[in-house]
């Protein structure tokens, strides 16, 4: 399979380029959905082509194709190459790439269970009889859940001589109940950030344990509507790990990507509020908070072998004792500010042209625990599982809402609270936070649909957590003059 | 691919089915190309030509759909696949049947532009110096120019057949100061109406016109909301509550009949007009029509795809989409009705307001109330005694899309709709009497 990734090559370098990688990949994915007991959607989809991409003077051209043969493939080369050299009419500075070690090798993800060879019998029947002991639940109005794999497979050849090829999978699922009340909806769901997601095989799903969730899920639904709202105000939170895991993603793992930082994606994603001449010396959040980007973690979303330059998959420290210490980065956009490149590119597939994307972007565990972090708080909410978020282009203010909020009142976990939401400027939050769980609650979330980039591509990242506890935050935005 | 070859490779699929079940096939191909440009040059230019084949069977009732983008060989797979996978699922008892065949084809008239959908890098490349230059030194540019077209056929083992097809290009960037942004967008069907120079002088202009910006108390404010603002209020308030599924489960505000919005509001949804550059059939292959969901401020009815509509025991509108067992018909090709007044006029007639520019990050809280929080982004000017008196830092807004369009609450429709907006609406200047700002850029 290499052949055609390296015609690609070669078309673009015969064109002009100054450097070029291809990958040719396979993708075949399955996913299923259930409804109120009901099957609701079956649908399977494969794919297969080559991409290339040519570098020349300041701009990458990309080009891919379906089905490629030989030929087909040598000229994508070409027309990518072509397609970097009418760049010039709008130049910049010429582009450089990180020097790294040519590579060949081969990697596998690893799974104990291939999702795609267990009967789609048996993975329909979880989803009807979930859905089914859901919709059960008096008043809930529609139970879903859903269930994704992937298969990836693909063959990188770059014009410096890596050859690698990579088999990924990579598997999850989701439930929620809606509740519909007169004058609103309630929605709760089982998993993080949109559900429970992993690189691995099958087993992630039969131990996410649908079954034994699925009336808690409906009931806490039909709860919330009846719970009063949440109080508008400046009080403690403490962030269940799955809405941390989502905090991560937006005010941390964005912010640290480097071509967001040069202004590579400032018209459609926006920048970063994080000035590169303060690496090493700027004051992310408390001396508790430690964020790396580790894309070895065994079985988490954003791990691979290597990234679509062919760089190997690492360990990055970015936030070391509250100091932002690093960053999410390529080949040219190392070269571009002389830093290490960390292998943090990938594209959403063969057709795409590969960018920095995080890996497991993720929250170190602390000393505490959610059962310490109550019991320590006299005043405040307690919030879990995402519902809505909004960032600024920057990624500094933003705001999110949770499914679900409990007050916390002399260290006792009190009444139940329909629509939490929270508020607040990016280092500040961060600042706040002064207790982290510890080690036996780190978990491994991920999110599957991480949009960026145009034409638009969902990446697949992860960001293990802990729950932590932030004092003085802003709660109960609503739609109400008075909030 | 021509019309004629996807319509070819639907027939072949149909021919590999035979008589095992009832099919319905969809065979898409096209050219997409963007040059993308940063820090004032272009940075990256991408192109891609792709061709997929999406098959739904039905099985005595049994549904399942598969896709692939191997045409020449996986088409033996794809059918294998989809027969392998309806067999597995449960009777679906609302199944509604396959589209009945119509007597001619879906127009095509009026889409195409083979100058668009072949356009070369450098014709892209030229746009985006005409939106580059026009910062001066001043600022730096970012943004894109997009062209391509691309070519839906239909096919159904009912009898139905259709093709169509439809080119876009679009130049869309800002200008960056140090403090603030400008931003523009144009769109249209054909390559040769692009202005970058035009769209680049929009952008810089609200940059270079933002560099004093301030901080204004958030709360209730009057605002004049540009077209790419009510581009996003139309895709909250239509697509959550004109959703036929939605409604039947409960969460849309909409109450068919009643007066639930201003009276100046009229929306509809209209693939089959030229401007919304659209395939005029849906993905179930229902041909498009003009629906009217709003008239006057009165909500008139909802989207229904085959499924939904049969539930009401009504037809189909033409708003199928694939995955729709899911998400239900959306509407996607929506017009707001013009007013009168130029935006010059509306401003005019502001006598303490916000005129906001631009949306960014806008997100649900709760389909059924539609209210929505988002920021300000690429302009936002404070209006005193109907004139700009400066420009303002960005606000985060947390409001209800429905009580924004409430009786009463729409002060004026502006003269200049257009595409707009990220879903590319037909929407003009808004004048609102009240919006709810929640917070300012810090905190």
């Amino acid at each position: 399979m290499f052949e055609y990734a390296q015609a690609a090559v070669e078309g673009a370098l015969a064109a002009g380029a100054t450097y070029a990688d291809a990958r040719f990949g396979v993708n075949a994915n399955e996913s299923l959905s259930a409804r109120n007991g009901v099957l609701e959607g079956l649908r399977l989809g494969e794919s297969a082509g080559v991409g290339v991409r040519a570098l020349i003077g300041s701009s990458w051209g990309f080009f891919s194709v379906t089905e490629p043969s030989e030929a087909s493939a040598r000229q994508a080369g070409h027309d990518a190459a072509q397609i970097a050299k009418a760049s010039a009419l709008v130049p910049g500075p010429p582009l450089e790439l990180a020097a790294v070690p040519a590579i060949e090798a081969e990697w596998t993800s690893g799974w104990q269970e291939h999702p795609h060879e267990v009967s789609l019998a048996e993975r329909a029947d979880l989803l009807v009889a979930v859905t089914a002991a859901t919709s059960s639940v008096p008043g809930v109005t529609v139970a879903e859940s859903h269930l994704s794999a992937w298969d990836t497979q693909k063959w990188f050849v770059s014009s410096q001589g890596h050859r690698i090829s990579q088999h990924l999978v990579e598997c999850g699922t989701s439930m929620e109940a809606t509740a519909v009340g007169e004058s609103e909806t309630q929605r709760r769901s089982y998993g993080g950030i949109g559900g429970i997601w992993g690189t691995q095989g099958y087993e992630i799903v039969r131990a996410a344990d649908l079954a034994g969730n699925a009336q808690r899920v409906g009931e806490e639904a039909i709860a919330l509507l009846a719970a009063p709202q949440c109080p508008a105000g400046t009080t403690d939170v403490i962030l269940g790990a799955e809405q941390l895991a989502l905090q991560v993603h937006e005010s941390v793992g964005h912010a640290i990507e480097l071509d967001r930082i040069l202004g590579w994606e400032a018209a459609f994603a926006g920048t970063s509020f994080l000035d590169l001449s303060q690496l090493g010396s700027f004051r992310y959040g408390s001396d508790l908070m430690n964020i790396t980007a580790d894309a070895t973690l065994p079985g988490a979303l954003g791990t691979f072998g290597y990234d679509d330059e062919g760089t190997p998959a690492q360990r990055v420290d970015i936030v070391r004792d509250g100091i932002w210490v690093g960053v999410l980065s390529g080949r040219d956009s190392a070269a571009v500010t002389g830093l290490p490149p960390g292998g943090m590119v990938r594209a959403e597939g063969w057709g795409r042209l590969p960018m920095v994307r995080m890996t497991n972007v993720g929250l170190l565990p602390g000393t505490s625990s959610l059962e310490e972090m109550i019991a320590a708080t006299e005043d405040g909410i307690y919030m879990e599982t995402n519902r809505s978020w909004s960032i600024d282009d920057k990624r500094l203010n933003f705001q999110f809402g949770c499914e679900l909020g409990y007050e916390i009142k002399h260290g006792r976990r009190g009444r139940l609270l329909r629509n939490p939401t929270y508020t607040g400027i990016t280092p500040q939050f961060w600042g706040s936070m002064d207790m982290v769980g510890g080690p036996d609650e780190w978990i491994f979330w991920g999110t599957p649909n991480c949009g960026k980039g145009q034409p638009m591509q969902y990446g697949h990242t992860g960001h293990p957590a802990v729950p932590a506890r932030f004092r003085n935050v802003r709660v109960g935005v609503s739609g109400r003059a008075d909030s | 691919m021509s019309g004629d070859l996807l319509l070819e490779t639907c027939e072949s699929i149909l021919d590999l089915v035979g008589d095992r079940a009832e099919a319905e096939v969809t065979v898409s191909s096209g050219r997409s190309a963007l040059t993308r440009f940063a820090n004032s040059y272009i940075h990256q230019n991408v192109a891609e030509t792709g061709q997929w084949a999406r098959l739904k069977v039905v099985v005595d009732g049994r549904t399942a759909t598969a896709a692939t983008s191997r045409l020449s060989t996986g088409l033996g797979d794809l059918v294998d696949r989809a027969l392998e996978a309806a067999v597995l699922r449960p009777v679906d008892p609302e199944w509604p049947g396959l589209a009945p065949p119509t007597p001619t084809r879906a127009s095509i008239a009026g889409a195409w532009d083979e100058d668009t959908a072949v356009a070369l890098p450098g014709t892209r490349a030229e746009i985006v110096e005409g939106f580059v230059e026009q910062g001066g030194r001043q600022t730096t540019a970012a943004g894109f120019c997009q062209t391509g077209g691309h070519e839906v056929a239909f096919a159904n083992s009912a009898g139905q057949r259709l093709y169509g097809r439809s080119t876009r290009a679009v130049v869309e960037g800002i200008h960056r100061i140090a403090t603030a942004d400008g931003g523009a967008r144009q769109v249209a069907g054909r390559v040769a109406e692009l202005d970058g120079a035009a769209t680049g002088l929009a952008a810089a202009g609200k940059a270079l016109r933002s560099a004093d910006a301030v901080d204004v108390e958030p709360g209730e404010w009057e605002v004049i909301l540009e077209p790419s603002c009510v581009s996003d209020v139309l895709k909250f308030l239509v697509g959550h509550g004109f959703n036929a599924k939605h409604h039947a489960e409960g969460q849309s505000f909409v109450r068919v009949g009643d007066a639930q919005l201003d009276p100046q509001v009229t929306i509809v949804d209209d693939a089959t007009d030229p401007r919304s550059l659209s395939i005029p059939f849906d993905a179930e292959g229902t041909p498009c029509r003009r629906l009217e969901l709003v008239r006057q401020g009165v909500c008139q009815t909802l989207a229904y795809d085959r499924r939904t509509a049969r539930t009401a025991n009504t037809e189909s509108t033409g708003h199928g989409v694939p995955g729709g067992e899911a998400a239900g018909p959306v509407p996607h090709h929506l017009f707001l009705e013009p007013g009168p007044a130029a935006p010059e006029e509306l401003i005019g007639s502001v006598e303490r307001g916000l005129l906001v520019t631009d949306f960014w990050y806008t997100r649900i809280l709760d389909p059924k109330t539609t209210v929505v929080t988002g920021l300000t982004r690429n302009g936002t000017f404070l209006i005193e005694n109907g004139k700009i008196a400066g420009a303002v830092r960005n606000l985060r807004f947390t409001q209800s899309y429905v009580d924004a369009l409430a009786p009463g609450n729409v002060l004026g429709i502006g003269n200049d709709a257009r595409l707009a907006g990220e879903s590319h609406y037909h929407v003009p200047t808004l004048h609102l009497g009240r919006w709810h700002f929640s917070g300012g850029a810090k905190g």
